[in-house]
């Protein structure tokens, strides 16, 4: 699929308006990762090393199938484990493909302060310039998913750019290319969305996942990153994917009416103190000594 | 300092000592490094304001040092409580004047009752600025170092943000009276905490029992 130059529709940190502002192409591209078919062979991560141009790193063994305990800045895909007992007894082997969701409403780019530093393009894809990064890490903060990562040497962050590189020049993410057992997939949201929704009835027809579902979240706009899960009711389960992510209250208070209202203030107080200057002057003493009040 | 005790050197022409040089000198260390904290804070408040961290050497840059010149502001903060700390009490003195604010705002200073070396206004600034610096540097080691913070407790992280946010727009609305009132509204204060020294008038009309208690004029009335 080709999508051509990509386009901007939101800016982090940005003064003024954004040119692609609350635009949107005819489709938005988005990643399907079916966990039901994942076998966890870590093809994805050593795809995305490859194509970003990572080193390949030592895993940190844990006693479990995954690689290392988290992402890092240089590590933007990583296959989550968890061992699952069920109550019949049953135990299940959960494998996610954790990496950025490219919410329709991210949170790293309202909490970020730096003009530029993440953008959002009219496809979806969330992107971080880590040429306009200050290091602050707000977004950490912003980021409802745990992604944006920190190099404490460089000072910038970095996350999964659903390989915006390649979306932008027509081809699919690196990840895709690599999987082997088509369970990721690459296309448009609305035929991702058709494909999880064949994909869910077909579990509820031939399997005993009757609460498989589609992970899309709602809280923050729905994401360009969706998962079909055994058992939607608890997304939790999948190396703590959460269940109803939102954008921290303290991040929309700080970026929403505290904004206004601080700037409103400080240029109240100005004003007020300007016309206080008009109205009353400043002080005068007098010369002569005076009796002190009783 | 403990003013109390000691009589405070005159110039030639008569003006009394009000600051000390190593109470000026601590007085600007304490204002440039709040007005550096100021100004990049601003640039990562307001997109509007960003332009501010251009200014000072680009958003990486301001990033780096407004938490560490934020601990020297810290710093000279304390180093001011360790001078002011006793004529910043509040006494039955500042409340009778703290009941009359409005005169003093609308310059009828002869309906403001006499003050001791530093007026009740004064005295709330000081105090707000104190514990301000305190909250911000508490809330700021949060958002300095977020990495070292664990997710468990990320939404710490974010109250950090508003607290910092909150107790830096308290000190930013003290801090814009303390400009204006020494910059505008009170001739000769700007001399005051520049060349330290004051006329006998200043000191007689804006302290009067400072002014009678370092003069020797008298004992002071209640």
């Amino acid at each position: 699929m080709s999508n051509g130059p990509l386009q901007i529709k939101a800016i982090s940190g940005h003064a003024g308006p954004v040119p692609g502002r609350d635009t949107s192409r005819d489709y938005d591209v988005c990643k399907l990762i079916d966990v039901t078919t994942c076998i966890g062979c870590k093809a994805c991560e050593v795809a995305c090393l490859e194509w970003n141009g990572y080193p390949f790193r030592e895993t940190v063994f844990d006693n479990t199938y995954q690689t290392m305990p988290d992402l890092a800045w240089n590590y933007y895909n990583l296959i989550r484990f968890n061992e699952h007992v069920d109550e019949d007894g049953s135990l299940s082997w959960l494998m996610r493909k954790d990496q950025c969701m490219h919410c329709a409403e991210p949170g790293c780019l309202m909490a970020c302060p730096a003009d530029g530093a993440i953008v959002q393009y009219t496809n979806g894809i969330v992107d971080f310039h880590q040429e306009n990064c200050i290091g602050c890490q707000y977004c950490v903060t912003g980021c409802p998913f745990n992604i944006p990562k920190f190099n404490s040497a460089t000072k910038k962050i970095h996350k999964c750019t659903l390989c915006s590189d390649r979306v932008g020049a027509g081809l699919e993410p690196a990840c895709i290319k690599a999987c082997p057992t088509g369970c990721l997939h690459f296309g448009t949201k609305d035929d991702m969305k058709d494909l999880a929704g064949t994909r869910v009835k077909q579990l509820h027809e031939h399997t005993a996942h009757k609460n498989a579902g589609i992970y899309d979240p709602p809280g923050v706009g729905g994401t360009h990153v969706m998962y079909v899960l055994h058992d939607i009711n608890h997304p939790e389960r999948y190396g703590g994917l959460p269940k109803d992510p939102q954008i921290p209250w303290t991040v929309r208070m700080w970026k929403g009416p505290l904004k206004w209202i601080g700037d409103l203030a400080m240029a109240a107080g100005i004003v007020g103190l300007a016309a206080h200057y008009i109205r009353f002057g400043s002080k005068k003493i007098e010369e002569q000594p005076k009796e002190a009040p009783k | 300092m403990s003013a109390a005790s000691t009589v405070p050197p005159m110039s030639a022409a008569g003006e009394i000592e009000r600051y000390t040089f190593r109470e000026r000198l601590m007085h600007w260390l304490t204002g440039l490094t709040y007005l550096y904290c100021l100004a990049t804070g601003l640039a990562f408040y307001s997109p509007h304001l960003f332009w501010l961290a251009d200014v000072l050497g680009g958003g990486p840059t301001s990033r780096f040092w407004h938490p560490i010149v934020g601990i020297a502001f810290l710093m000279c903060t304390l180093w001011m409580n360790s001078l002011w700390h006793r004529d910043m009490e509040i006494t039955e003195t500042d409340k009778r004047w703290l009941d009359r604010t409005e005169n003093y705002a609308a310059n009828r200073d002869d309906l403001v009752p006499p003050q001791e070396r530093f007026n009740a206004g004064q005295k709330l600034f000081y105090w707000l600025m104190l514990y301000g610096a305190l909250l911000l540097l508490l809330s700021g080691v949060f958002l300095w170092i977020p990495e070292y913070i664990p997710r468990q407790t990320a939404w710490v992280r974010g109250l950090m943000v508003l607290v910092h946010e909150i107790a830096a727009l308290a000190t930013i609305g003290g801090f814009l009276i303390h400009v204006y009132m020494g910059i505008f509204l009170v001739p000769g204060s700007m001399t005051a905490i520049t060349t330290g020294y004051v006329s006998r008038a200043w000191a007689r009309a804006h302290h009067r029992f400072w002014y009678m208690r370092v003069t020797g004029g008298g004992q002071r009335e209640e």
